[in-house]
């Protein structure tokens, strides 16, 4: 290397467009170099830079774990709820205020690990909800434990000589508890992941986005895969684009290929259209609907 | 941009062109930006930045085509491009 | 402010505690609850369901325990006036999230209809063995408060009073009722809505560049603001600084759990109450609560009949505890004796608080039934001698 040096440079006369959904008093944000919950952040600043839904009724719900940590850093009503719990606490918060546009933003330990019993309810329900669960088949924050999506074979600090358990395929479980939108990309499709967040946002009902990123001082460390670079390589190499394809097909094997794509995209009544519908029916004017709070 | 003869629909092209700015402080240096540059404008500086990371610099501004892949990409909102002039072809 | 005519059942009704407390939660402007069935306060949810879509509310039964407590501070943070009802097992299950609502200062209701524990116990019979868990349950320092109804009556009035110290102290609040009260079908007049009166909830008042979500008033109490006003909110179960966000200092965390502390521990003369009865010449004072006060009644008929002066102190709202009136008795009476339908809870408290001034007898019982009177009666004959 030549000669090496810090040098100073001349202030920035523009700001990042982005930098007015963040909370730029946080930045620069805790997660590691090469890590994809970066990109995945930025996907979906871009995804509300083209909404029509006024970023104020736009809330962000996420769990525990490293993916957890992005609610603290959207501008928007954010909310860092406890392990597993962002789901039913977004629910909440929807049915306080029916207007509200509530996006989950967490981890697929947080979602589908502790979190699997709300996840399955939730898109039973067709609760009006937006799921974007990021996949780094890792419970990274923590140290490194195996989780739910842990492809088998793989390394992890809980199963330090190869992961014997069969993971979940996440885009079929969505699917088959009655999700209406279902997609998978990776941190490497950018734009495909931004332009799904947006149907996402614009579609009544469960949507489940799994977006796969690449961990690279956990997962890629600990099974020798190079660091996050290398994973989006890997992405790039292996990735297969295939909308609409059966959902149990979508397994993911340790370092084989990966299929992404929009797989369901249907429509079903949400929880609140069901309940107000059916009282309608049933009691027609002496059905009072709750409008949200009175203020 | 060389062409063996003025394409047909020239007067309706137009290539964008843009302009790369870097928060060398910010950046993490993960070369997401430098590997996925579809015209290679980017590449990791030798010099270190406050964290210690090499960020990139613009190799090859009049090469960008403001595609926003690197602005999209980085997972630490340290690059952004903004839109210079707009070239016409001419034969 | 005055309750909604609509929402209010007027009238004189024969009512279970359950159902009472239903009305309670109705009358007090409950408009969100999300609950788990468990016997026996699976008729709170039953009416509430029933109510619900002529009042304007959302029910929904969710999934477990846990979800049900998450999106209680959830619905709080989106304006709504949620409850949520357990019994003993569903109320182990809501530890963890009545912790977060506790760190987020989310103004919510739980009614607790006690049964016979631990583990499952006894599903359709009393105990009052909960007592400490509702106080210490989660992890971490903090403070709630907690009332015991006896009957009925008190079960509708109680839950308004839940509803309206939830919002003005922006706390978890519970209503510590028993399968014995929750079961008991008895008169109830539930008055005209413009005699009942509510508290608001103290929204700022301040711009968003202004306001700081976590900033205390002199009461120690935030004023809260709801999602999707443009505030642009930040709320984490992370120790946080006024702002909300997350600061992993010690000092940090020494403000706010001190806050958390003394917002219900300064204001808590405000809080406390209690009834009490021929406390003046006293020689044995019989604290009790719930639905063991009821039980005593018998008891201190027969012991007054024999002459032995027998005063009764009975806690409305049992936590925070009244340490300060427990002293000053503790100083004039020979003993206190404590009926409780378990084996010895709030009788630490009375020994904490008398200080070893007055001696203190527990009448425990281990659940499943009321103390036989005889057994309370025997025990205040032991205690003033």
């Amino acid at each position: 290397m030549k000669d090496a040096q810090v040098v100073k440079e001349a202030p920035i006369k523009e700001d990042h467009p982005m930098e007015k959904i963040l909370r730029m008093d946080r930045i620069p944000h805790i997660w590691c170099s090469t890590c994809g919950i970066g990109t995945a952040l930025t996907a979906f600043a871009t995804a509300l830079g083209k909404t029509d839904i006024p970023l104020d009724n736009i809330c962000v719900v996420s769990g525990i774990g490293c993916s957890g940590r992005i609610a603290g850093y959207i501008k928007l009503d954010s909310f860092h709820s406890t392990h597993g719990r962002a789901i039913p606490f977004a629910t909440g918060l929807k049915l306080g205020n029916p207007k509200l546009k509530l996006v989950v933003f967490s981890g697929d330990g947080d979602i589908a690990g502790i979190g699997g019993n709300h996840l399955i309810h939730a898109a039973r329900r067709n609760m009006d909800l937006v799921v974007l669960c990021i996949n780094n088949f890792i419970y990274a924050m923590t140290g490194g434990q195996a989780a739910a999506t842990t492809p088998l074979t793989a390394n992890t600090s809980t199963s330090p000589y190869g992961c014997y358990e069969q993971p979940f395929n996440l885009p079929h479980l969505a699917a088959s508890c009655g999700a209406v939108y279902v997609a998978r990309w990776t941190c490497l499709h950018v734009r495909r992941l931004a332009k799904s967040i947006n149907e996402a946002l614009n579609k009544k009902g469960f949507s489940f986005i799994e977006i796969i990123a690449p961990c690279s001082t956990i997962y890629a460390r600990r099974n020798r895969l190079g660091d996050g670079l290398s994973l989006m390589k890997f992405y790039h190499d292996n990735s297969i684009i295939k909308h609409g394809a059966d959902t149990r097909e979508l397994d993911i094997s340790y370092q084989k290929k990966i299929i992404v794509g929009k797989f369901v995209d249907i429509e079903r009544p949400t929880f609140l259209d069901s309940m107000n519908e059916w009282y309608r029916k049933q009691f027609g004017e002496k059905y009072i609907e709750y409008g949200g709070p009175s203020d | 941009m060389k062409f063996w003869r003025k394409p047909l629909d020239a007067d309706k092209i137009k290539v964008p062109h843009g302009e790369i700015h870097i928060v060398r402080d910010r950046c993490k240096g993960c070369g997401f930006c430098v590997e996925y540059c579809p015209r290679d404008v980017l590449e990791l500086s030798s010099e270190f930045n406050v964290k210690g990371y090499h960020p990139p610099y613009v190799k090859k501004p009049e090469e960008c085509v403001h595609c926003g892949l690197c602005e999209m990409l980085c997972p630490d909102f340290a690059i952004w491009v903004t839109e210079k002039e707009v070239d016409k072809i001419e034969s | 402010m005055k309750a909604n005519s609509k929402n209010v059942l007027t009238g004189s009704h024969y009512l279970d505690g359950d159902h009472a407390c239903a009305e309670g939660a109705l009358a007090a402007g409950c408009n969100f609850v999300a609950g788990y069935p468990i016997t026996p306060s699976t008729e709170v949810v039953e009416r509430i369901s029933e109510r619900f879509p002529f009042v304007g509310g959302i029910f929904i039964q969710m999934e477990d325990e846990l979800a049900s407590m998450a999106s209680l501070s959830g619905a709080a943070y989106a304006g709504a006036k949620a409850m949520t009802v357990t019994s003993g097992p569903g109320f182990s299950l809501m530890m963890e999230n009545i912790g977060l609502a506790a760190m987020l200062e989310a103004p919510c209701v739980i009614i607790n209809v006690q049964r016979g524990g631990p583990s499952t116990g006894l599903p359709t019979l009393p105990g009052q063995a909960d007592m400490m868990q509702v106080r210490w349950g989660s992890h971490g320092d903090y403070e709630i408060i907690a009332l015991s109804p006896n009957s009925p009556q008190e079960c509708f009035e109680f839950t308004i009073k839940a509803f309206n110290l939830a919002e003005k102290y922006r706390v978890p609040t519970f209503v510590m009722t028993d399968e014995c009260v929750g079961h008991m079908t008895e008169k109830v007049v539930i008055p005209p809505a413009d005699q009942i009166e509510l508290e608001p909830r103290r929204y700022t008042k301040l711009p968003p560049e202004e306001y700081l979500p976590f900033k205390p008033e002199k009461d120690l109490v935030p004023d809260m603001v709801r999602a999707g006003k443009g505030y642009r909110i930040h709320v984490t179960g992370l120790t946080h600084d006024e702002k909300g966000y997350p600061v992993m200092h010690w000092q940090t965390q020494e403000k706010l759990v001190r806050r958390l502390v003394e917002k219900i521990r300064l204001n808590s003369d405000k809080i406390i109450e209690f009834e009490e009865e021929q406390i003046d010449d006293a020689e044995v004072v019989l604290l009790s609560y719930g639905i063991s006060s009821r039980v005593a009644i018998p008891a201190i008929q027969k012991a007054r009949k024999e002459g032995i002066k027998v005063g009764v102190l009975r806690l409305i709202v049992v936590w925070p505890f009244p340490e300060k009136k427990v002293f000053e008795l503790a100083k004039k009476v020979k003993a206190f004796v404590v009926p409780e339908m378990n084996y010895g809870q709030m009788v630490l408290e009375v020994e904490r608080a008398a200080k070893g001034q007055a001696e203190v007898f527990l009448v425990p019982h281990g659940g499943g039934w009321v103390h036989d009177p005889e057994d309370i009666y025997k025990v205040i004959k032991e205690a003033v001698k």
